[in-house]
């Protein structure tokens, strides 16, 4: 029995290694499973907790377009959401205990949703910023090893850019803006600029489960790789609004043909993931209350549904 | 638990007339009706679709992966099925 297990797990990874997607009938070692699992639901989670933030100021938008703009966005964070649960689920989790997990504070969620939405400029930082660093993350997992969690990133990423895009262009019309509108602009991006940095989570040589998802190709590029890409990707659009980096490390490296930048504070990180950011309580008592009050809703188009097929079983 | 939990259905959209319709992925809903909603709001916000199937997954068979080999394995040898298998003329035109 010892030796067919290790059959299928060197079978399983020569597929991996020639790049053949698996699929969700297929044996895959149990540590794959789970660690995808958990993966998938904290990826949907995040879309789900990310919608909070910017509820906060669908009401408060400055015109009419801007919020329809945002009220799309919100949809579509829903939208994926929906589509990385049901990938997970294909992976025998269900979608009632992935939910409980997320409620009871079990399962994570990224923690750049736990810092607070103040200004309307946050809007324009959550899109161009939080969407860019959550698009150089996702690109790579259209090419995930998980078949079913690839197509959904796919169609995540198709949609992904036009939010972060929005998010420009917010912050473009308020540094072309008023002195104040500008400063606005660069309050936001002071705020928001290190805790971008550590949505790449922890530094490479504390992340020990990177090394077993590269292999599984389930992850593509590492934390570090993907933080430093988004600080040469997004410095010189900085410059290019006449904003500052909060960081007076940022120069550019020559011979790295790379920017250098200063460290994140690991013990905020840490402290964020461990649930005491500014927010942690109020998103997940508002995900929860959510719920809760929407518990009446599901039960009763469930009891609908039941009601409507006896009907017509009895009219046959 | 569980059985509070909408039944699962399977996703199926044809993105333009004279296309098949093509799984696109899958959603909870209460009934048929429900899915139907839903899928136009999950999978079709961009005019991805003109027209939705909607099954219940309970109601899908699937072949067995771990039998795929033997199962489609009388396909492999019958190189005949292809029009590559046969030597044409050069001077023949048309075929």
């Amino acid at each position: 029995m010892e030796t067919l297990e290790m059959t299928q797990e060197e079978q399983f990874q020569a597929r991996i290694d020639a790049d053949v997607r698996i699929e969700p009938k297929d044996w895959m070692p149990d540590a794959y499973r789970k660690t995808l699992i958990r993966q998938i639901s904290q990826h949907a989670h995040s879309e789900l907790v990310g919608m909070l933030p910017e509820g906060n100021w669908i009401t408060r938008a400055p015109s009419l377009k801007r919020k329809s703009i945002l009220l799309s966005k919100v949809q579509d964070e829903a939208g994926h959401g929906l589509y990385l649960y049901s990938a997970a689920e294909t992976l025998g989790t269900t979608r009632d205990q992935m939910l409980a997990d997320l409620h009871s504070g079990k399962a994570k969620y990224s923690s750049i949703f736990n810092y607070p939405t103040l200004s309307w400029a946050d809007m324009g930082c959550v899109g161009w910023l939080v969407d860019g660093a959550a698009i150089l993350n996702q690109v790579p997992l259209c090419r995930t090893s998980y078949g079913p969690y690839a197509r959904a990133m796919v169609r995540v990423c198709k949609e992904e850019s036009f939010h972060q895009r929005q998010g420009f262009e917010i912050m473009q019309t308020l540094c072309e803006g008023a002195p104040e509108q500008k400063a606005m602009a660069q309050e936001a991006l002071n705020r928001w600029w290190w805790p971008t940095l550590m949505m790449f989570g922890p530094k490479d040589e504390d992340s020990p489960n990177t090394a077993q998802s590269m292999n599984w190709r389930i992850k593509r590029f590492t934390n570090d790789e993907l933080r430093q890409k988004f600080v040469d990707m997004m410095v010189p659009q900085a410059e290019f609004l006449g904003l500052t980096v909060p960081d007076e490390k940022v120069q550019w490296n020559e011979a790295r043909q790379a920017y250098d930048f200063g460290e994140v504070n690991w013990d905020e990180f840490w402290a964020v993931v461990k649930g005491n950011g500014l927010c942690n309580r109020d998103r997940l008592g508002a995900r929860v209350k959510a719920h809760e009050e929407g518990a009446w809703v599901r039960e009763a188009a469930m009891a609908h549904a039941v009601k409507r097929t006896e009907r017509e079983a009895v009219a046959a | 638990m569980n059985q509070s939990e909408w039944p699962l259905w399977e996703v199926f959209i044809r993105s333009k007339q004279g296309l098949d319709h093509k799984h696109v992925g899958s959603l909870h809903a209460a009934d048929a009706a429900m899915a139907i909603q839903n899928a136009r709001d999950v999978y079709t916000r961009r005019q991805e679709g003109i027209s939705i199937w909607v099954v219940e997954s309970k109601h899908v068979h699937a072949s067995n992966p771990d039998d795929a080999e033997a199962f489609f394995d009388p396909a492999n040898d019958k190189v005949y099925r292809h029009p590559t298998f046969y030597q044409v003329p050069d001077s023949i035109k048309h075929m």
